[in-house]
């Protein structure tokens, strides 16, 4: 009897530090995300934020030039998106990006030695312009998402030609035929953050229009018209912005009332529009790329690859953890101004055509009146 | 209060386990017994200040009143009382009054000469308890980890704390414990209507015997576990519900910080799929 026990205990013993092992010890971290009580928390593992901290960490930034001096859209050619940057301006951003995106090949990897930096040549290039483009116009547009901190190359980047967490449309799972395979029920895969929800949350709500929205907004099911598979895709959708930001989903919902914006955390209305942003980026400057990307840039089913919350917030809460990187580098926080004449026409235009509405209203008027006229006229 | 005849015949002194004779004798049909004494103290002063919190609180809706722990920021200190300071107090009046009752269970029991079977299962409800407003909260470093006491309030806590690890049905001891609880179910279901069947015949039917039952699991699935053997497997698997619930929820916080999803990993990471 003794002996057994030994065993027993032994045995206990080895299975429980088997498990702990794969277990994060405390003491942990935690954060109160809503009223007391109600459950509302963030819980870290010290040693997951320690990474998530090294991880995020900002490279010193190149120091500041003159923005005097000549333009570079006159001393280049063919500078579209940064041509109204001084040439100081121009030369440090070029040093940064290549510090960002292509630390090893530096500038060959968009330019060709020999030829001419207005060439269009590498598609690399043409791809920087839209980054760039697409960068300017997160900053100067999408402030209610991005807002405070900005974006940078760098944000999605870190050193990689391609920003490490990219999605391209989903691959149906091999499947029996006449099976209804869902995109789910797909062992280990990181987009659908481990579970058998759909492995492609993304093209229905960071590419189409989908809207993520399932909850019915009364207590029994009446006239709820949202199905089980979409309510799914949505939750693995939600999974994903989880796991990109390294929260959970009391970091936005009170889950008692998933829908109810009076019962969730102001960062919800963030993550709405961070959505609005991902789906334009996606659609408006990545997949018109599409056209002039080579094979080995495209996913499996032909596709340029896109941007998800994992691209820029890389597991933090905030990418960089909210550092203000774009403080360092203020030409990427606004689209190049329209050029002069641009300007012009457009006023121009814009003053023809208040001068023929104004027009049309004043003989609108008339011809109302005359109405008037007339009907009176034969009622007397 | 009637008492049947032969009743008397157990109320018999002695067994307890603190002070000897005192509270030792019966009002009516209650036994009052020290920790009985205990017991109605801790019940009555945790009503009490519930009564008194809702008093204190916006509602008089049943569904609605909550008394909320303290903030995190309190850490495993003291906070104000209308702060979480109430929720506090209560919390030491239900586990004396939860800790109580299981100890006039063991005096009842050693008074009548019988196991401790009744408080053993029991303790394992105060550990399900305990689990969640002392272990867990101390392990996490805030008394502001605990559930709130409300009727719907501690259920939006439970959906919450489900979503810090954004999908509770992976959770390994969650999977457990539903299975124990759902088994749990079967075999109280599948007992009871089986003393039914053999113990409450139609008319014109005899009553049965043991026989019959066994009999009958034994065509149905080969095996009967018997009349004792039926009751030892109804306290394992009540039990191992109860355990398993508060692993449960005892690992999520504690020694699993990320969604329980990827927990699973480990499996699908072992070397034999390569």
């Amino acid at each position: 009897m003794k002996i057994l026990n030994m065993q027993l205990f032994a045995g206990t013993a080895l299975l429980s530090a088997l498990l702990l092992t794969g277990c994060d010890l405390p003491p942990q971290e935690t954060v109160q995300r809503g009223y007391r009580g109600t459950g509302m928390e963030a819980v870290y593992s010290p040693e997951v934020l320690q990474e998530v901290v090294a991880a995020n960490q900002v490279p010193a930034a190149i120091p500041a030039v003159s923005s005097e001096g000549p333009k570079a859209g006159d001393i280049y050619k063919n500078v579209e998106a940064l041509g109204h940057l001084s040439v100081g301006e121009f030369t440090r951003l070029m040093a940064a990006i290549t510090q960002w995106v292509s630390p090893e090949q530096g500038c060959n990897y968009c330019h060709v030695a020999g030829e001419g930096f207005e060439q269009d040549t590498l598609y690399t290039k043409k791809v920087a312009r839209v980054m760039i483009l697409m960068t300017q116009n997160a900053n100067e547009n999408w402030g209610a998402h991005v807002g405070g901190a900005g974006v940078t190359c760098y944000t999605c980047h870190r050193g990689n030609n391609v920003p490490e967490q990219v999605w391209t449309i989903g691959v149906p799972p091999r499947h029996a035929e006449g099976h209804n395979h869902l995109m789910q029920n797909v062992a280990h895969q990181e987009s659908s953050v481990y579970t058998s929800l759909s492995i492609d949350p993304f093209t229905p709500y960071l590419l189409e229009d989908g809207v993520a929205r399932a909850q019915g907004g009364t207590a029994l099911p009446t006239g709820h018209t949202e199905s089980i598979r979409s309510t799914e895709h949505i939750y693995s959708l939600m999974m994903h912005y989880s796991d990109a930001l390294g929260v959970n989903c009391t970091h936005c919902h009170n889950s008692r009332a998933f829908g109810s914006w009076e019962q969730s955390n102001s960062e919800r209305v963030k993550a709405w529009h961070g959505q609005q942003m991902v789906k334009s980026m996606n659609n408006d400057y990545i997949n018109p790329t599409n056209d002039w990307l080579p094979e080995y840039r495209q996913g499996p089913m032909g596709d340029a690859q896109k941007v998800n919350c994992a691209t820029c917030h890389q597991g933090a809460y905030q990418p960089l953890l909210g550092a203000n990187m774009l403080a360092d580098y203020p030409n990427l926080g606004s689209l190049a101004p329209a050029p002069i004449d641009l300007i012009e026409e457009a006023a121009d235009a814009i003053e023809g055509a208040v001068e023929k509405a104004v027009e049309a209203i004043e003989g609108g008027m008339e011809s109302a009146s005359l109405d008037q006229a007339e009907s009176a006229g034969e009622a007397h | 209060m009637s008492m049947l005849t032969f009743e008397k015949k157990y109320r018999v002194r002695g067994g307890t386990l603190i002070g000897g004779d005192l509270f030792d004798f019966w009002i009516g049909p209650f036994w009052v017994g020290f920790f009985g004494v205990t017991t109605l103290f801790f019940a009555g002063l945790g009503t009490g200040l519930l009564v008194y919190g809702a008093a204190m609180g916006p509602t008089w809706n049943i569904w609605q009143i909550s008394i909320a722990p303290p903030d995190l920021s309190y850490g495993l200190g003291l906070a104000p009382l209308m702060e979480g300071g109430l929720w506090q107090i209560i919390t030491i009046c239900a586990v004396a009054a939860f800790a109580s009752w299981a100890l006039r269970q063991v005096e009842l029991s050693r008074k009548l000469g019988m196991g401790l079977h009744i408080p053993f299962a029991f303790s394992f409800a105060i550990l399900a308890y305990v689990t969640l407003v002392i272990v867990r909260p101390v392990l996490l470093g805030a008394w502001g980890h605990g559930f709130p006491y409300g009727i719907l309030s501690h259920l939006d806590w439970v959906s919450n704390v489900g979503y810090q690890f954004l999908h509770f049905h992976y959770n390994p001891a969650h999977m457990i414990a539903v299975t124990f609880f759902f088994t749990t179910a079967m075999a109280l279901s599948m007992h009871g209507s089986l003393i039914l069947m053999a113990t409450d015949p139609r008319e014109g039917e005899t009553v049965k015997t043991g026989e019959h039952e066994n009999t009958f699991f034994r065509d149905d699935i080969g095996y009967s576990v018997g009349a004792l053997g039926i009751h030892r497997l109804g306290l394992f698997v009540a039990i191992s519900a109860a355990f398993w619930s508060a692993v449960c929820i005892v690992i999520s916080g504690p020694f699993w910080t990320r969604g329980w999803p990827e927990w699973w990993n480990w499996w699908l990471e072992l070397p034999v799929w390569y």
